[in-house]
């Protein structure tokens, strides 16, 4: 299943062969395309030549299609690929300012590239500017990082801010992408120079096949928790059987202890249970819940440590597949449950917390087998052990994995 | 046979279908999008960290792509910017298209158009990292996964053009 881990199966200099490779494939789709050409794509502006859009949407819609395609089909991996984080203003701001570079240098930094390798002085003169701009950049960011990093949304997807099905999103960006295309059409013949008929006829030969493609994304859908848990049981469930991501009480109360590590613990009981008895500095989560907050997970710091707890370890299991399933690193989870944290840790204040007689209920459900007579959430003793009072020995099982080397955008 | 002259451009459309089959494969191989003004920012990076080390080392940003012994162009969207140029070339000069020339709307002198190609430069290239990606990096491979910002970023980039478009017609038509 793509994407694929390049550089570990051909080698630094294979992997970066495949990117000159895709490179070259860009550098030569926009070349045939005409996009050296800079009056060709100011015309654009002017409503008269509409190929800068016409190339672009095709470009988008077509591997959209092909991406959700696959995704769907369990080929490719969508929470693996890069997806630009969302930082809506600087983007916004700086989308103008690249309009204006636009308009008035006639192509973009791609498209000069190519221009410059088709020996356009137009296009050398744009690439020099370019990179005193991108100079400028450098030296003055300094002074606008606060604007430079506002209004960040982390990775977020249209499907997540329309509220609709991927499926549906696709179509809807499919539709939009024909109307426009019709609309580009009669711009050529109002305002072009020449009669485009073979303009319109090429298009009604792409925009059934687009819709088509459209409609299939939308019928083979996208890939539930259950079938992405599918895709990786192979290689994480041996984890769970192994017991190497169940941690000892001892080694989370290491952690907890560990300035230097960013621990979350994330609680997936009730919120009964959970006033009653928590450990300092635990959030809770119903498992349900979970799904929605993968992204939020996903952007914490790199190196993040996510330690689940319930009471035994049957819906802490649970919610380990449901954040291994979405990719989160470095998840585990406590060994025995909070019931085992409280025999190890517990004794100190037992006099508040006995040992209760309901362990082993008939019903399957997890219970805390011990008795609290108050909610004292994390204000109780056991719950924020200091690891002076203890000998903390433990198979050290937590191994930071740091985030997989994929990313870093387009124009990172 | 290839004729004599120019050949004349793709189909849009189908100029369209094979860039996105690129980007397709872009993501399906390597899971990255495709990108430009990045691989331009690392070449830059590069130079200045070879004649300004210290300064590179003193700029955090700067310091992010060349700091210490980083070297900035270990990355493979570099690989992708150089495969950009090759390919731009072998195109251009299969398709006899490979011409030294000014491109320019009829009216304007040599000179002022290749002093307004520099100034958008500058704007491109400044805006391309305010934005964190061109019209390539952002627009093009952002918009096929379906990025909000990526989606917003566009419609900036033609809003721009389109607004300033009326008082630089002289320039182009």
């Amino acid at each position: 299943m793509g994407p694929f881990a390049l550089s570990e199966a051909l080698g630094p200099i294979g992997a970066y062969a495949v990117y000159l490779l895709i490179g070259i494939g860009f550098g030569a789709a926009l070349e045939m395309s005409g996009f050296a050409n800079s009056p060709k794509l100011a015309a654009q502006f002017y409503f008269k030549d509409m190929t800068v859009l016409k190339v672009m949407f095709t470009a988008i819609v077509t591997a959209m299609i092909l991406v959700f395609l696959f995704s769907g089909l369990g080929w490719l991996d969508y929470d693996r690929i890069w997806v630009p984080p969302t930082y809506l203003w600087p983007g916004i701001i700086g989308g103008l300012i690249m309009g204006v570079g636009f308009i008035v240098g006639g192509f973009c930094p791609g498209t000069s590239l190519v221009a410059v390798a088709t020996l356009k002085i137009d296009g050398l003169f744009f690439f020099l500017g370019a990179t005193f701009g991108i100079f400028v950049f450098g030296e003055t960011v300094a002074e606008i990082t606060g604007f430079w990093n506002s209004s960040a949304y982390g990775r977020w997807s249209l499907p997540e801010w329309l509220g609709l099905s991927t499926g549906l999103t696709a179509l809807l960006v499919v539709s939009t992408a024909v109307v426009m295309f019709v609309g580009a059409e009669v711009s050529e013949r109002l305002f072009g120079e020449r009669a485009r008929a073979s303009g319109s006829k090429a298009l009604r030969r792409l925009a059934p096949a687009l819709l088509a493609g459209g409609l299939l994304v939308l019928w083979i859908g996208q890939p539930g928790l259950a079938e992405k848990w599918n895709w990786v049981s192979a290689e994480k469930q041996p984890l769970l059987d192994g017991r190497q991501v169940q941690i000892e009480p001892a080694e989370l109360l290491h952690l907890m202890n560990d300035n230097q590590i960013n621990l979350l613990q994330i609680d997936v009981r009730s919120e009964g249970s959970f006033n009653l008895f928590h450990l300092q500095g635990a959030r809770r989560f119903a498992v349900a819940d979970l799904p929605g907050e993968v992204d939020e997970l996903l952007r914490e710091p790199e190196g993040t440590v996510i330690v689940l707890t319930s009471e035994d370890e049957e819906r802490a299991t649970e919610a380990w597949k449901i954040l291994v399933a979405e990719d989160v690193p470095n998840v585990y989870l406590l060994g025995g449950g909070l019931n085992h944290w409280l025999e190890v840790f517990g004794h100190v204040g037992h006099e508040d917390c006995p040992p209760a007689a309901t362990a082993g209920d008939a019903d399957g459900e997890e219970r805390l087998r011990h008795l609290f007579r108050a909610a004292m959430g994390s204000a109780h003793r056991s719950a924020n052990v200091s690891p002076d009072d203890h000998e903390l020995e433990f198979v050290p099982k937590v191994r930071i994995e740091r985030k997989k080397a994929l990313g870093g955008g387009g124009c990172g | 046979m290839r004729s004599k002259g120019e050949a004349p451009y793709l189909d849009p459309y189908a100029g369209g279908v094979l860039l996105g089959i690129v980007l397709f494969l872009a993501f399906f191989l390597t899971g990255n999008g495709l990108g430009a003004s990045g691989g331009i920012n690392r070449v830059l990076v590069w130079a200045q960290d070879l004649f300004f080390s210290e300064h590179v080392d003193r700029v955090g940003y700067l310091t992010s792509l060349a700091g210490g012994a980083r070297n900035p162009l270990d990355h493979w969207i570099v690989f992708l910017t150089l495969g950009v140029l090759v390919g731009g070339f072998a195109s251009g000069w299969w398709h006899r298209r490979l011409k030294i020339e000014t491109g320019r709307g009829p009216r304007i002198p040599v000179g002022a158009r290749w002093v307004l190609a520099f100034a958008g430069g500058a704007f491109m290239g400044y805006g391309a990292r305010l934005a964190r990606g061109c019209t390539s990096g952002q627009a093009l491979s952002g918009g096929a996964v379906l990025s909000v910002g990526s989606w917003a970023f566009m419609f900036a980039v033609f809003a721009g053009g389109y607004a300033l478009a009326y008082f630089f017609r002289k320039a182009w038509n």
